[in-house]
């Protein structure tokens, strides 16, 4: 039997260590750290005007989009090689992919279109007109459903994953950014960042329908800077995490009564948010200070900022 | 630590349903004028200035109308002052009460009035202090910033940077007055000391020559010349029959803001904050061109409709106004906050920028002027100072 030493040192840790991917969008670069220690263990180019990322279900394959390459760039998580690029229409910036892996849905947001792209195949799958700007994108529980948000139509539009066509659209407040299914598919939220709510829709009946728009208030911050973007709801569906962009605050919300219970101080301009796949920890993208912070999921207190790359915008996190 | 509140939704349960079928016809009216050429040929106006912004505010309106069996759209005439009236008076007949304009300040008060009290009038042109005070109409909403606005967007900066002594320079139209006096009032306001005032006088004659900038080398310097110390110079030129030839061209070497050097505008198409890139390049592979002020507030005025029309479930001019300067109405417009309307003279609260028209140099309100209701309501006239009786305030 043979343990190199990284090994060892990784059996010694309290935690699985998972490689945490930060996109820096004016860094042009791709920030990894360690979730076991919190160092930067690289830093890659990845194109121009790196946003949203995401990696595989499996761990082989990040994707990111290139927002000024009109173009999404797919990396191997290990040695950081790009390894191709798939269509993706222009200016993607956020995306979901399906639980199996396959296909990805992005955002267009210069064309109006949602684009469903076969990742083994690179075929366009289908292009789906949806309102202007489309922006957030969420895939229920099950997959049936695609959610994209427009920000200047000001719509969550619902797509059959099936058909790709339109079945429901529900308006919300002013720029909508970000939609977040529960794990038991019964509720939907969506982020409006100039509206400053966050919509509850309910899935439970025959139509999506909005019954509750959460607001926010902050000792000290001016309302219009409490700017709800990125969002992220642990497995339970017990609590939601929520970016506030300007306000430098996550709200903690519990996600039972949709009500606030609490906000964290975080870097300048927090924009997305990632769990460690065990869910101890909470990162956030803070593009003005350059940084992200650690939550402690449980403890719900920020425990930690690393420096990453200039202007941080998206992260996801590797799987166990 | 106050937690947040649940914001009350009323009318979510959205009125959409019922609006199905609906038409909503705006249009848009320019009134064109005799001006001369401007200095620089960067500003010829192109001919379909503003026509453009309504053309992409209503495929964005669209798009959502789509969604909600909405149907929009903006009729575009040009005119001149003799036949704005008529043109007016035809759009009512054809039941249009939707009715944007861009036209000189002296012509919209009447433009307003005939378009009667059951139209809504949007301003997307004129800067006029008086038309959201002394003139101010019930029917009469204000897109685009007033000079007041656009003073105190300057000014503020001006102070930001510590530069408080001012050379005002202003030009000899009447235009050129009223805006001199809207930065005498933002140097009262913010306290700046306007050191000296000079008057540049238009005498005519072409505006462009071959090599006119030997000239100007010249002779600016020489107008600059001998003004007591001051920290930057404010040029008061709406006119632009000047401004433009004082950077570089004063006594000292100075600053220059306003009407050149760092000027305060609406819009401008460099701009990319807060996902304006998007915004600028729908327009200009719709239009072949950059988006103009006079687009973006046309723009403006017709999405604030569409944003009525969808949350109302209405097309009723009455309805749709009364639900703009209502608490409920908000818009996002690329300013990175919502922009919302002055309830006691219709005047739309925005962010002003101030571009040196390569980028965007800053944004006003600047960082430390407060204000208790809104840090928008820093710049032009605020409620407690409104001579606008018309809107029951």
């Amino acid at each position: 039997m043979r343990l190199t030493l990284p090994i060892l040192l990784l059996a010694a840790g309290p935690t699985f260590a998972n490689k945490v991917f930060v996109s820096n969008e004016r860094g042009n670069s791709v920030t990894v750290l360690d979730s076991a220690t919190w160092e930067v263990i690289g830093e890659f180019p990845a194109g121009n005007r790196p946003r949203g990322i995401v990696i595989s279900p499996d761990g082989s394959r990040l994707y990111v989009c290139a927002s000024d390459d009109d173009t999404v760039r797919v990396f191997d998580p290990e040695t950081y090689e790009e390894i191709g690029t798939l269509p993706s229409g222009p200016d993607p910036e956020l995306f979901v992919i399906d639980a199996s892996g396959n296909p990805l849905y992005v955002a267009n947001e210069d064309d109006n279109l949602v684009t469903v792209v076969d990742v083994d195949t690179r075929a366009v799958l289908a292009e789906v007109p949806v309102g202007v700007e489309p922006e957030g994108m969420a895939l229920s529980p099950d997959g049936a459903m695609l959610v994209n948000t427009s920000e200047t139509t000001n719509m969550a539009h619902f797509i059959d994953t099936g058909s790709f066509s339109i079945v429901h659209n529900v308006l919300v407040d002013q720029r909508p950014r970000y939609a977040e299914f529960s794990h038991d598919g019964t509720k939907l939220y969506v982020s409006a960042e100039i509206g400053g709510t966050v919509a509850v829709i309910d899935l439970t009946g025959e139509e999506p329908a909005l019954v509750k728009k959460i607001g926010f208030e902050v000792a000290g911050v001016r309302p219009e800077w409490l700017q709800p973007v990125g969002m992220r709801l642990t497995k339970d569906d017990k609590r939601l995490f929520v970016a506030l962009g300007p306000a430098n605050r996550v709200a903690v919300i519990d996600a039972e009564t949709d009500e606030v219970v609490d906000y964290l101080l975080v870097g300048q301009r927090v924009w997305q948010l990632e769990f460690t796949p065990d869910e101890a920890f909470l990162i956030t993208t803070n593009g003005n200070s350059n940084d992200v912070s650690i939550v402690d999921v449980a403890a719900e207190k920020v425990i930690k900022s690393v420096q990453v790359g200039e202007q941080p915008w998206g992260v996801t996190v590797a799987p166990d | 630590m106050p937690m947040l509140g649940i914001v009350a939704v009323a009318w979510f349960a959205v009125l959409v349903s019922a609006a199905s079928g609906l038409e909503i016809r705006a249009a848009v009216l320019r009134v064109e004028t005799d001006r001369p050429l401007p200095i620089s040929r960067l500003d010829l106006p192109p001919d379909d200035l503003g026509f453009a912004g309504a053309v992409l505010a209503t495929e964005d309106n669209q798009t959502t109308g789509t969604f909600l069996g909405m149907e929009f759209s903006a009729e575009t005439r040009s005119v001149t002052p003799e036949t704005a009236l008529g043109a007016i008076q035809e759009l009512r007949a054809e039941g249009i009460g939707i009715i944007v304009l861009l036209a000189p300040g002296e012509e919209v008060a009447a433009l307003a009035d005939a378009a009667g009290s059951d139209a809504l009038v949007l301003n997307s042109g004129a800067p006029d202090e008086a038309l959201r005070e002394e003139e101010c109409r019930a029917n009469l909403l204000h897109i685009g910033p007033s000079r007041a606005m656009l003073a105190d967007a300057v000014v503020q900066f001006l102070i930001w940077k510590q530069w408080r002594r001012l050379a005002l320079v202003h030009g000899s139209h009447t235009e050129d007055h009223a805006l001199a006096e809207a930065y005498r009032a933002a140097a009262r306001k913010f306290g700046a000391t306007i050191v000296e005032e000079r008057e540049f006088v238009d005498t005519g004659g072409a505006r462009r020559t071959d090599t006119g900038h030997v000239l100007v080398q010249r002779q600016m310097p020489v107008f600059m010349q001998d003004l007591p110390g001051h920290d930057a110079v404010v040029v008061a030129d709406e006119a632009d029959v000047f401004a433009a030839y004082l950077p570089y061209h004063l006594w000292f070497p100075r600053p220059v803001a306003g009407s050149a050097g760092m000027i305060p505008v609406s819009w401008h198409d460099a701009h990319e904050a807060w996902g304006a890139t998007q915004f600028q390049r729908r327009f200009e592979r719709m239009a072949g061109r950059g988006m103009r002020q006079e687009d973006y507030q046309v723009w403006l005025a017709l999405r604030v409709i569409g944003e009525a029309v969808i949350r109302t479930g209405s097309a009723d001019p009455t309805q749709l106004r009364d639900y703009a300067l209502s608490d409920a109405f908000e818009l996002a417009a690329f300013k990175g906050q919502k922009v919302t309307f002055r309830p006691w003279n219709g005047q739309l609260r925005q962010p002003v920028l101030l571009t040196d028209r390569h980028i965007t140099v800053a944004v006003s309100p600047q960082e430390g002027f407060l204000h208790q209701v809104s840090p928008l309501d820093t710049l032009g006239r605020d409620r407690p100072e409104t001579r606008c009786t018309a809107f029951g305030g």
